[in-house]
């Protein structure tokens, strides 16, 4: 495959993927704003947000204060927030018009609908009572595409770098959502309702509240909690979970492209070690913000190692 | 209901349905499908349509004017539609043309004979800009120049077709022909079941035979092509994917390709890949920084040098581009003579060369009667067409002409033909031309039809879409449509009885004959 093509469809996957996380992380939010005012702030929920989204800088430039309204804008509708739904949504569709060639019809629809329709989107589309049917949308179209992909694309590098970009991304907002909220996690954190709603929120935004319950049957509690989105394989948004689909899907991509690995096996493979045995009171006696921030940081050298052996274009 | 009989038609016009207060036979079916079908439900169709090619993509794209920058070239839901014999007698006269045109090309870069013989200016040939120097003395493989051509056809009358002009370097427009199709078989089942259309879907896989032909002689292997795409950026880059898509090869830009040891290369998540063909859609000035456009990024330094050590294959040849010239084009006629010493089957329309004092004093006196053209230039820019222009506009020109005399040649205004067409105040003729695209390798291949633009314009005779045209489907008929039983696009008929087996073995219980499973069957049926 070319180098060129593997390169956007990584990033068609990531961008796909990280509309819908987005859109989920700002539903968690959004409810955490309304229900607990009271408790911990709502300034401080959206700016949680934003720093998980690495776009919080960008947003203080442009706005004093931290209004909800200015705040929901800047992370839906603005398409100068890179790390925004209306960046991400644009910058799927370019990927997608990109390598048309490599997509299946479904797949292209998917992401093209979803590119017409925001654009006909209007400031009133996510004002009041209409935001939560707005990220609900996003989060189905990122859903429609994932299925897409799974349901029709033949089960080679096309398939293989679009799921990567999807995973790795996946992991990387793992990561992110929980770091976010880690003082609530921290040991010593009163075990009070701000911090369980902390912990309903991290769930929620990764879709794992119910999962929570049909997999401890217990009260919410932060190490389970962490437990739930680090180490649990059964969980398809854990961090072990999404590094067991990366390094599996980086050996059939060297498999299938000569046989030769690289630094970029061998990361994915630490990683995915290091979640396989870890343990949780470990991670968590040694600090969750450290573990966490770790992981993010080797995230990013494994998509910069990811790119300089497949996506760059070697001449060799 | 549509009004077939418009009063305002062109008088000097030839409309290919309505021709002497009757309904020419290819349009025989149309024409009381048109009846039946009435101006709301065509209304509702052209929208149903334009959704359909917003859905697919089919844009070109326009970065440059602010706006939305992809653009539907507006698509008429009446098909354009030629009888069998119409079309073969195109067809020989398409292939005699390219034929003539690739041989030109040998010649003018190899022997010059025809400039040796007196039959063509030497300095028209040498001096021109489309010239390449860098092809002198060297033979593409296969000897073969214009691999892919589209020649602009319009007609005046039922038997009068002329060559407008050829089209030798990157003819665009191939994928609207078989996306026009591809709607038009979505929104009008019923009228395909009533015609036999001969069918167009197989031209990628023409143009990928075509192109694998052409492979250099030494290409170990099956050829391995691509489409060389200047990006996603270029307004035919929809057409780019598709033809890449659809011919199941790789879609590259120039940074995708490297010359190592005069071979190329394409960089790949396995390494280096060699290629073999590359069908190019980016122009000569930028295929190769190294010996065109210095500051070119489009292009892949080396690539010349590949070309011309027989490593690689590019469709078309670089340099082809002086066999379409306009000021060439007056010539065309007698390189048919000259090559095959056979008579011209499509006639070119006469052309007045500005450079000529005796053509020149003749355009300058009938400015109001013809259509005056830059002898380098596309896209219907830098045109006049004489009898539309005003008083200021004509005396620019001929200001213009006076400057630069060679820069300009003359047409008389054709009364290009009109086919109905779906308007604001309902069917109304507008003019039309056609560009089929004839696909030359080991042999000459065409698909039966091409792209019919069409002027929207009322009484406009531009077609080019950057100037209001649109696009019709182009149907040929294998036969003149009957009035007998329907008979389905493919010739097999679908049976009630296929139907019911094809489902025996899927559905969950059956209870009698009938086809429904049984919990659907509601209370007293079956």
């Amino acid at each position: 495959m070319l180098s060129r093509t593997a390169d956007s469809l990584f990033w068609l996957g990531r961008y796909s993927e990280r509309a819908g996380n987005v859109a989920r992380g700002l539903a968690a939010t959004l409810r955490m704003a309304l229900l607990t005012q009271a408790l911990s702030g709502a300034e401080k929920e959206w700016r949680a947000l934003m720093v998980a989204a690495g776009c919080e800088p960008g947003f203080r430039e442009r706005h004093p204060g931290m209004l909800q309204e200015d705040a929901v804008h800047w992370l839906t509708l603005d398409p100068a927030n890179p790390a925004g739904i209306a960046a991400c949504i644009e910058a799927a569709r370019r990927n997608a018009r990109i390598v048309r060639t490599a997509l299946t019809v479904d797949m292209w629809s998917a992401i093209n609908d979803t590119w017409i329709e925001f654009r006909r989107l209007d400031g009133s589309a996510i004002r009041g009572d209409r935001l939560p049917g707005f990220l609900d949308w996003v989060t189905s179209r990122t859903l429609l595409f994932n299925g897409a992909a799974a349901d029709t694309m033949l089960r080679n590098d096309a398939w293989r770098f679009t799921h990567l970009g999807t995973i790795l991304e996946r992991a990387d907002n793992t990561a992110r959502l929980l770091d976010a909220r880690h003082a609530a996690f921290a040991k010593g954190a009163a075990a009070d309702a701000a911090c369980y709603a902390q912990w309903q929120a991290v769930l929620r935004s990764v879709a794992a509240l119910r999962a929570f319950q049909h997999v401890y049957h217990a009260r919410l509690d932060p190490q389970r909690v962490a437990e739930l989105l680090i180490l649990r394989p059964e969980l398809p948004r854990s961090l072990l979970a999404c590094y067991r689909r990366v390094e599996q899907t980086l050996q059939a991509i060297a498999l299938a492209n000569g046989g030769a690995q690289g630094e970029c096996h061998r990361l994915a493979g630490a990683l995915h070690a290091r979640l396989r045995y870890g343990r949780i009171e470990a991670i968590m006696e040694g600090g969750l913000h450290g573990f966490l921030t770790g992981v993010i940081d080797e995230n990013i050298r494994l998509g910069q190692e990811i790119a300089a052996s497949y996506l760059n274009g070697r001449a060799a | 209901m549509p009004d077939l009989n418009v009063a305002d038609r062109p008088a000097s016009a030839f409309d290919e349905m309505n021709a002497d207060g009757g309904i020419r036979p290819p349009y025989a079916e149309m024409a009381r499908f048109l009846e039946a079908t009435g101006q709301a439900a065509l209304e509702q169709k052209r929208r149903e349509a334009e959704v359909l090619f917003r859905r697919i993509g089919v844009t070109f794209a326009v970065y440059t004017e602010g706006g939305d920058p992809e653009r539907l070239i507006p698509f008429d839901v009446i098909p354009r539609i030629l009888s069998r014999e119409e079309w073969e007698r195109l067809a020989q006269g398409l292939e005699q043309r390219v034929r003539a045109l690739n041989a030109f090309l040998a010649d003018v870069y190899g022997p010059q004979e025809i400039i040796k013989a007196g039959r063509i200016p030497a300095e028209l040939v040498l001096e021109n800009e489309g010239y390449l120097p860098e092809m002198v003395d060297f033979t593409p493989p296969g000897g073969v120049y214009t691999v892919i051509s589209g020649i602009d056809l319009v007609r005046t009358g039922p038997d009068q077709f002329y060559v407008l002009e050829d089209n030798c370097r990157t003819p665009s427009g191939v994928s609207y022909m078989l996306e026009n199709r591809e709607a038009m078989l979505r929104l009008f089942p019923g009228a395909f079941a009533r015609h036999r259309i001969a069918p167009v879907s197989h031209y990628p896989e023409e143009l990928l035979e075509t192109l694998k032909s052409i492979a250099p002689p030494n290409c170990p292997g099956d050829p391995k092509v691509v489409v060389l795409t200047p990006g996603s950026y270029n307004s035919a880059y929809y057409e780019h994917s598709f033809l890449a898509d659809e011919m199941g090869v790789e879609l590259v830009e120039g940074a995708d390709l490297f010359v190592r040891d005069k071979v190329v290369y394409m960089r790949t998540t396995a390494g280096a890949q060699r290629v073999d063909v590359i069908y190019r859609r980016i122009d000569d000035d930028f295929l190769d920084p190294e010996v065109f456009h210095p500051d070119s990024v489009l292009g892949v330094p080396g690539l010349m040098a590949a070309y011309r050590a027989g490593n690689v294959s590019l469709a078309n040849a670089p340099g082809a581009g002086i066999a379409d010239d306009k000021a060439v084009y007056p010539y065309v006629p007698e390189m048919v003579r000259f090559y095959l010493k056979e008579e011209p089957i499509l006639a070119n329309v006469p052309t007045f060369m500005c450079e000529r004092e005796a053509d020149r004093d003749y355009v300058l006196a009938n400015l109001d009667k013809l259509v005056v053209k830059l002898a380098r230039g596309s896209g219907g820019y830098g045109m006049l067409v004489g009898p539309h222009a005003t008083e200021e506009q004509r005396a620019d020109f001929a200001a213009r002409i006076r400057a630069r005399p060679g820069d300009y040649i003359a047409q008389p205004t054709l009364a290009l033909s009109t086919v109905p067409t779906l308007c604001e105040d309902g069917v109304e003729p507008r003019h039309v031309d056609l560009r089929p695209f004839v696909l030359f390798g080991r042999t000459v291949r065409m698909v039966p039809g091409g792209l019919t633009r069409v002027a929207l314009r009322k009484g406009s005779l531009v077609v080019n879409s950057s100037q209001g045209g649109g696009t019709k489907d182009t149907w040929v008929l294998d036969e003149a449509p009957d009035e007998g039983p329907v008979q389905s696009q493919d010739g097999r008929g679908m049976t009630q009885g296929d139907m019911t087996q094809s489902l025996g073995g899927m559905t969950q219980r059956m209870t009698g004959p009938g086809p429904a499973p049984a919990n659907d069957t509601r209370a007293g049926e079956g």
